[in-house]
């Protein structure tokens, strides 16, 4: 088999990973002439698929041969999809030569289970090894850790990694249970664990006031498969609060369950449940950066779901309408965060221009607010909602249009 | 009347030393022509020296730093406006604090304009193999920036490829980079650069990443438009998988659940045994 056909079969089997991040890691460049990539903060996606997501790492499996059978997962041992693996230098040449010619930020590592967890771990290591030691790499690595691989091995890996992380892949324990029999939940969080204690060891200093070696400085993060059980989105999003707050993670993923090839009967293909999966990012974003918690986003519905129709931080607001309009010209940052229509950067541009003078509404324009959203909630110099706030077809002016259902 | 003749490499440099001395003689915006690029008629051009260096001239730290942005815009307007901010500037403190500001508002958007080019930049140049042997491998690129892009955003690449040597060439400037050092020259037409076999693999890989049962088209376009694709090597295949992604989906759906290959049984069976604590 060539070099072609193994990348074709191998990136095939990477695509279900959502994540893609190459940002938030230690700063690096390669100014000195010796050595190849930089990291500088903020990522870069070098391409867009048709999916709409970007490409910024060359995402691979080492292998997907796999002894374990996820039911899920296109690699399980169950099913009849072609086989390849790389070997380690094939994996580190197509790295290198990628980003030589500026397609990629780096490399994004993950695996089939082959021999064992060890035997698996080690090989990836290896790959990253070679990249940092031999080939003076300086680019971004994420790999995938494999949970029951040994404490010493993702010691090494996290050394020469940006990112560490391990999928939790179904939010509760009772569906990893039946659809990832060999994965163990407990082992899972012990691992993250793990990661999280030997970087906090790896922060501190020692008594001469010496830093350590740096442990994956862009942090773990973890993957959730939604749509292929039936956990509601208020069970999605405590399980993120409680990952974002006992391991410190910088990221949750939500990966709607899609279609694979040779699928298994005992889960059934379903259309991805895309819009799903964006309202559940948009919950994500407002626990993390505005201020909500989970009660607060999934009380809008008895079932426990997200609106699909409208964005999350609407469906509080127009559940909450007791609290608005608030006065742009006076309202707390916090008050702020909460306006549909409002994002944290408009919120910053409001607190900083209303230290000058009073905001009217073309002022909110020109600031980049969505005031198709934020016109119910607020009032400002010249603008106030009147009933409008209060109307009862509020909701009907942002949700799509009723649609018939179809008799065929 | 003052013409201040701005060039094309080294634009924001000059820009800037102008500014600060006609800001300095207390010349108003409208007593000022920009010519960018030796463009203006010479029916304008007066030949009066600029006003020598005086005061000490104060701006803020954030106008300076937007004005380092914007002068890379296409805007023939860009340097104009810059000035009749900074003339404001002299008696409006606070105003860059102001994010209203029509004035203000129209270059920070332009800065963003900029800001965006760049990022573009740095995620779609593609550089092609020169294979010309030596110490360093040589790479070569062309790109069609939006804005005048090149200057600012070639230090970025000399900090990532700094083992190698390379040129980005562009319509307005060519950028060179060989034994560390980086140099600017005037702009040129398309090269022809050879083939690269690692584009074919590139092409195989983007294939392969994509997800047919996730189309949105829209996405991916408002990220990556249209514009950049003429020199974008994977974009070719991009019909392609769009025309064919319903109908792979569907052949996922209509396959019928096949029985497990022979290996898989036992493959579980030795791992049960393995580990003894594992359920079922």
């Amino acid at each position: 088999m060539d070099l072609s056909q193994k990348l074709a079969i191998l990136s095939d089997a990477a695509r279900y990973d959502a994540s893609c991040a190459s940002s938030g890691t230690a700063r690096r460049d390669s100014r000195d002439g010796k050595g190849l990539g930089s990291t500088e903060g903020s990522g870069i996606c070098h391409a867009y698929a048709p999916d709409g997501r970007c490409i910024s790492l060359l995402k691979i499996l080492m292998t997907n041969f796999c002894i374990y059978d996820c039911a899920y997962c296109v690699n399980r041992v169950s099913s009849n999809v072609q086989r390849a693996r790389f070997t380690v230098d094939e994996v580190v040449q197509l790295t290198i030569e990628f980003y030589r010619r500026n397609y990629i930020e780096g490399l994004f590592l993950s695996s089939g289970i082959i021999r064992s967890p060890d035997a698996t771990m080690s090989d990836m290591v290896r790959i990253a090894q070679r990249l940092r030691e031999v080939e003076s790499f300086r680019g971004y690595i994420h790999l995938k850790t494999i949970p029951d691989a040994a404490p010493e091995l993702i010691d090494q890996a996290g050394l020469y990694a940006d990112r560490l992380s391990i999928n939790v892949e179904l939010p509760t324990d009772n569906g990893v249970k039946a659809y990832a029999p060999e994965k163990n939940p407990a082992t899972i969080r012990k691992a993250m664990e793990d990661v999280k204690v030997r970087k906090e060891i790896a922060s501190e200093r020692s008594y001469k006031g010496k830093r350590g070696k740096r442990f994956a400085p862009a942090g773990q993060s973890t993957q959730m498969i939604v749509g292929a059980d039936i956990s509601t989105d208020a069970t999605i999003l405590q399980r993120s609060t409680r990952l974002y707050g006992d391991y410190k993670l910088r990221r949750v993923y939500y990966s709607a369950f899609s279609p694979i090839p040779d699928a298994t009967a005992k889960l059934p293909l379903i259309k991805p449940p895309l819009a799903r999966e964006h309202r559940l990012y948009q919950a994500d974003w407002l626990l993390r950066f505005y201020g909500f918690d989970v009660g607060e986003i999934t009380a809008a519905r008895p079932d426990g779901n997200l609106d699909l129709d409208i964005d999350p931080k609407l469906a509080w607001a127009l559940q909450n309408r007791g609290i608005f309009p608030v006065n742009v010209n006076t309202a707390s940052k916090d008050m702020l965060l909460r306006v549909p229509g409002f994002g944290t950067r408009t919120v910053g541009r409001i607190l900083s221009t209303r230290r000058h003078r009073h905001l009217r509404y073309e002022d909110l324009l020109r600031m980049g607010a969505s005031l198709k959203k934020a016109r119910a909630f607020i009032t400002a110099l010249g603008w106030t909602p009147g009933a409008l706030t209060d109307s009862a077809n509020l909701r009907a002016c942002f949700a799509p249009p009723p649609k018939q259902l179809s008799l065929f | 009347m003052y013409t201040v003749p701005l060039p094309m490499i080294g634009t924001d440099m000059a820009w800037r030393e102008a500014a600060k001395r006609l800001i300095g003689a207390g010349v108003s915006p409208p007593d000022v022509l920009w010519d960018y690029g030796n463009n203006m008629p010479e029916l304008f051009a007066t030949a009066a020296p600029l006003p020598a260096p005086t005061r000490r001239v104060k701006a803020p730290q954030s106008f300076v730093q937007m004005a380092e942005t914007v002068v890379w815009h296409k805007d023939p307007q860009r340097f104009a406006r810059l000035y009749a901010l900074l003339w404001r500037l002299r008696h409006e403190q606070g105003l860059m604090q102001d994010r209203a500001d029509p004035d203000l508002a129209r270059l920070r958007q332009m800065e963003k304009g900029v800001q965006r080019c760049k990022h573009k930049m740095k995620a779609f140049v593609r550089f092609r193999d020169l294979r010309q042997g030596g110490d360093r491998r040589s790479f070569a690129a062309w790109f069609e920036p939006t804005h005048h892009t090149v200057e600012p955003t070639a230090p970025f690449f000399a900090r990532r490829f700094a083992d190698m040597d390379w040129m980005i060439a562009t319509p307005d400037v060519t950028v060179q980079f060989v034994d560390g050092n980086l140099s600017f020259h005037p702009g040129q037409p398309k090269p022809d650069l050879p083939e690269d076999a690692a584009e074919t693999l590139w092409g195989t890989y983007f294939c392969n990443i994509f997800n047919p049962a996730r189309l949105k088209v829209q996405a991916m376009t408002s990220e990556m438009p249209k514009k950049y694709w003429k020199n974008l090597p994977e974009a070719q295949y991009i019909p392609g998988l769009i025309a064919g992604a319903e109908e792979k989906v569907q052949q996922m759906r209509d396959t019928a659940p096949t029985l497990p290959p022979e290996r898989a049984k036992r493959i579980q069976e030795r791992l049960r045994k393995q580990d003894p604590d594992a359920k079922n």
